[in-house]
């Protein structure tokens, strides 16, 4: 075992673990954080992604030992002042969201994409969440989502 | 005062708050304490062999090992419809992946370390990996005990051979009836094994406490069906098996049923009281959990010279693989839709649910009819070429209407098919010129219909219980699942109208057998359908207990009295009002002053009343199924000819939903069934190396992307209401992917003349299609028309 300090969603969490240990393993078994979900393990579908140090990461493939010193962010921390993110509601509006299960990556590969671009083309849209599958909705809707968020942001600029 | 209506708007989903915050729980999310044991199961490495013997004396001894159980210990059949299937497996494997033994350990690693330890000495035997192989008379037989297995009425097992059912259809008279239609086409279409590939991998944790109590908490659509099978086969009482469910990650069938919860169960029952964990990894998810049946479909259907439809006769072998306890319905249900959605008054089909050394078959979104219509769709389409007639046309002319009589006998309900057919055609613009592509690229249309019942026995019920809160909010309960296909929002509607209560007071719970009322599965598309007329049920029983106390408080009839805003009020007293959450907790006093009524709780239930039994030789009789839904898809696709690449552009779809609940979630399902029939179309197939799956991560398995949608989907519905449905409503969840790949193979066609017999369109067959039909053309005019691929 060896102790880490993990700074996840704004908060530090001095913890033992294994060397071996995901980040998906260690925040969902250890820290009791589990919107990113276990899909594959193998970085294929996307399902666990979360935001470390700006950049959309699959958990399931980043080692937790790797992760000291790092901001690491999942779908719980995305709230602002209670609020649900611009995001979310869009999910919620825009019918992206069945049965749920790829829904913390997505929103989370499409937020590290706005936080970077914050008005992007609808193919920059498809590039940032062509990691994450879902089998519901057919991706349109979810596209959509992103989409509108990107337009709001865009408006406020202006 | 005024109701505001609430059946047919499109409310925001109930569930989805949770499920973008991440506060919705999935099993895999639930907390057991340190006490939890992690599960890992020996799997069968061949497709067909005797077990000769099972040496677990060097895993018992690995350290932190708690259990080890097997099929000696675990012999019990197991299975819906046909009980085929032993929790582990007896004597024989029959496919690989089969569960041979189980471990439970103090870690995963432990566990997988002693499945590595436990040693196995097979027989290999002779394999079967063709459905009409498993017919012929040399066949290796696969299931020496057929003719003892239990099995439902409806179902027709063949001991013996390895026909597990035989569906027969014999209407009218088609030898006849061939020889009036100046048209005939036959034709063979074939079907692979895909698989569901939900992103919720199958989990389970199963817990036998010490007062001997099981307790499950699994990924299941079916939590009765789970604790009938289970109970009965473990010979447990069912109130001492609880079964709970939480949200679930996509299902699409493949958690239908029992799947993984069998092996589990027996652990749990040797490690108890610890609760004991078993979580798929993706790679078994692939080759261990229901696939979709694979089919060869030989079709022959012949019109006259107004391109009437005389007679089909249809021949299904179902590839259904090692155990078919789900899957038999499945040949029987593409036997009573044989001929897909189609008015014709001679018909023979024989479907058959032949065992093959693949995974097991089971119930996959449509059940069924994706399959057969992939054939019968491009024959039609085929017919239409030859007689120089518009599909549309041909599709007008020939589709079932209200009235006419359907291939197993039964008279036609209502139905707004001909009206999908309209408004596709319209949508799709099939009437204006293509557009160009730039060379190479050539644009293609087509289209298909489809039809679908919900294939279940004819008494599968439904029930609900709902109960009011001090504040006058609900809680609904009632254990059809959330899946993603949006049914806690419409029964949440449903109620919602009746009490004439906010639908955001509604909350529905997933559930708990302990204390949620029975449902029989969530499959079939019959939740919106049987669900909510138990709904609807619970909640009139609620309001007529209000109504009953208020007007008794007010001396007046119960008939002059509603209720809306969450207020009973008089309809022609405009001073007589009282709020619910003065009602449905504390009681009202009655006109002689005493205290009636108490906490309000509704109940409702439903069963199908009037389905029948199916002659075995005919398959004739007045009601096979409860009722259809039918729809409509036409697409646009550019074939590259070149590289073979198929992309659909876009895509017009229309369904006939009885009542749309909540229309924007009617057409949320549409745009998903459109992904996932044309991923189905144009991607996916489970690639099978003798029995044993080659491409089984998602990786090799190949889903369509978000870059493979259509530019453009125009998805709709119309309402020709249901007699017996809540507010008029059928489902239509499944039926949404059932027409898109015979549209797209079409619209290949269309594009570019070649014929694609076999799923999925990949640019190779459609290559090897427009190279075939150049070195065609050098010859006679009667075989360009047919490109084999």
């Amino acid at each position: 075992m060896e102790k880490i300090v993990l700074k996840v969603n704004h908060k530090e969490y001095n913890i033992y673990i294994e060397p071996h240990e995901t980040l998906l393993t260690v925040l969902r078994e250890r820290l009791d954080i589990t919107s990113p979900k276990r899909g594959c393990e193998m970085g294929e579908c996307g399902a666990c992604t979360v935001i470390m140090d700006g950049k959309a990461v699959n958990s399931c493939l980043v080692l937790a030992m790797e992760c000291q010193g790092k901001e690491i962010v999942t779908l719980e921390g995305i709230k602002s002042n209670g609020e649900l993110h611009p995001l979310q509601k869009a999910f919620i509006e825009h019918g992206a969201v069945q049965c749920g299960y790829c829904t913390p990556g997505m929103i989370m590969s499409g937020k590290a994409l706005l936080d970077e671009n914050p008005n992007p083309t609808e193919d920059e849209i498809k590039t940032a969440i062509s990691g994450n599958l879902c089998r519901c909705t057919g991706y349109a809707p979810i596209v959509s989502a992103i989409k509108s968020v990107a337009t709001l942001s865009a408006g406020e600029g202006k | 005062m005024e109701k505001k209506p609430i059946v047919g708007t499109s409310v925001d989903r109930t569930d989805a708050l949770e499920k973008v915050t991440g506060a919705a729980k999935y099993v895999d999310d639930l907390k057991f304490g340190p006490g939890l044991l992690y599960a890992s199961l020996k799997r069968s490495p061949h497709p067909h062999a005797k077990i000769l013997n099972i040496d677990i004396t060097s895993a018992q001894k690995l350290p932190g090992v708690r259990a080890i159980v097997t099929g000696k210990e675990y012999n019990s059949y197991i299975g819906l419809y046909l009980l085929d299937r032993t929790l582990y497996a007896v004597d024989k494997v029959r496919f690989v992946g089969e569960p041979v033994a189980g471990v439970a350990a103090d870690t995963e690693e432990i566990a997988r370390e002693a499945v590595d330890l436990i040693k196995v000495e097979y027989e290999p035997l002779p394999g079967i990996f063709d459905p009409e192989d498993a017919l012929k008379p040399d066949a290796p037989i696969l299931h020496e005990n057929l003719g003892k297995y239990e099995y439902a009425p409806f179902i027709f097992p063949e001991p013996g051979t390895n026909i597990s059912n035989h569906f027969k259809v014999r209407k009218g008279d088609t030898e006849k009836a061939f020889t009036e239609c100046t048209t005939i086409i036959e034709d063979e279409y074939f079907v692979p094994h895909i698989q569901h590939t939900p992103i919720e991998p199958h989990v389970c944790v199963a817990q036998k406490d010490s007062a001997g109590i099981f307790t499950l908490w699994t990924s299941s659509q079916s939590p009765f069906a789970q604790r009938n099978l289970l109970a009965k086969s473990m010979k447990i009482p069912y109130n001492k098996l609880r079964v709970i469910v939480p949200y679930l990650g996509g299902g699409f069938g493949c958690k239908a049923g029992v799947s993984i919860e069998g092996a589990i169960l027996p652990l749990a029952e040797a490690c108890s009281p610890n609760p004991v964990k078993l979580a798929l990894t993706r790679e078994e998810e692939f080759n261990c959990t229901f696939v979709r049946q694979g089919l060869k479909a030989k079709i022959k259907i012949g019109v006259d010279d107004k391109g009437k439809i005389l007679a089909m006769e249809n021949t299904y072998y179902w590839d259904a693989g090692a155990y078919t306890e789900y899957g038999v319905n499945i040949t029987r249900a593409s036997g009573y839709s044989s001929t897909g959605p189609y008015n014709v008054p001679n018909v023979k089909a024989d479907s058959y649910c032949c065992y093959t050394n693949h995974p097991v078959g089971g119930p996959m979104r449509g059940f069924g009819m994706p399959e057969i219509h992939w054939g019968i769709e491009q024959v039609i389409d085929t017919i239409c070429k030859k007689i120089g007639m518009d599909p549309f046309e041909f599709r007008l002319l020939n589709v079932l209407k209200a009235g006419d009589i359907t291939v197993t006998g039964g008279v036609m309900h209502p139905v707004g098919l001909y009206d999908t057919l309209k408004k596709v055609k319209e949508d799709i613009r099939w009437d204006s010129a293509k557009p160009t592509a730039p060379s190479p690229k050539k644009v293609g249309r087509g289209v298909a219909s489809m039809w679908k019942a919900p294939a279940m026995p004819p008494n599968a019920g439904s029930s609900a219980i709902l109960k009011f809160n001090e504040d006058a909010t609900v809680n609904l309960m009632v254990s059809g699942m959330e899946i993603g296909q949006g049914t806690h929002t419409v029964m949440a509607q449903m109620c919602a109208e009746v009490l004439g209560i906010p639908y955001e007071k509604v909350r529905v719970h997933t559930p708990d057998t302990n204390y949620s009322p029975y449902e029989w599965q969530t499959v079939a598309s019959r939740l919106t359908w049987s669900m909510g007329n138990a709904v609807v049920k619970a909640s009139e029983n609620a309001r007529q207990q209000i109504l009953t106390l208020v007007a008794d408080n007010w001396d007046c009839s119960p008939d002059e009295l509603d209720i809306a805003d969450e207020v009973v009020y008089h309809r022609n007293d405009s001073s007589k009002t009282i709020h619910l959450k003065d009602v449905v907790i504390y009681g009202v006093y009655g006109k002689d002053g005493l205290l009636k009524g108490g906490p309000i709780m509704g109940i409702g239930n439903f069963i199908p009343s009037d389905v029948t039994a199916l002659d075995k030789e005919t398959g004739q009789g007045p009601k096979s199924v409860v009722h259809f839904t039918t729809g409509t898809q036409a697409v646009e696709v550019e074939v590259d000819e070149e590289t073979g690449v198929v992309k659909v552009k876009k895509v017009a779809s229309c369904y006939d939903v009885g009542k749309a609940i909540n229309p924007f979630n009617v057409i949320c399902q549409s745009i998903g069934g459109v992904y996932m029939g044309l991923s189905t179309a144009l991607f996916e197939q489970l690639m099978l190396r003798k029995g044993e799956p080659v491409n089984n991560d998602l990786s090799d398995y190949i889903t369509a992307g978000v870059r493979d949608m259509p530019d453009e989907i125009i998805a709709s519905y119309v309402e020709v209401p249901q007699a017996d449905g809540p507010f008029g409503a059928r489902g239509v969840g499944e039926h949404t992917m059932v027409p898109t790949a015979p549209a797209i193979a079409n619209a290949v066609y269309d594009a570019v003349g070649v014929r694609i017999h076999s799923l999925p369109i990949t640019p190779e067959k459609v290559l090897a299609g427009i190279k075939e039909l150049k070195s065609l053309k050098t010859k006679p005019e009667e075989l360009k028309e047919k490109a084999i691929v």
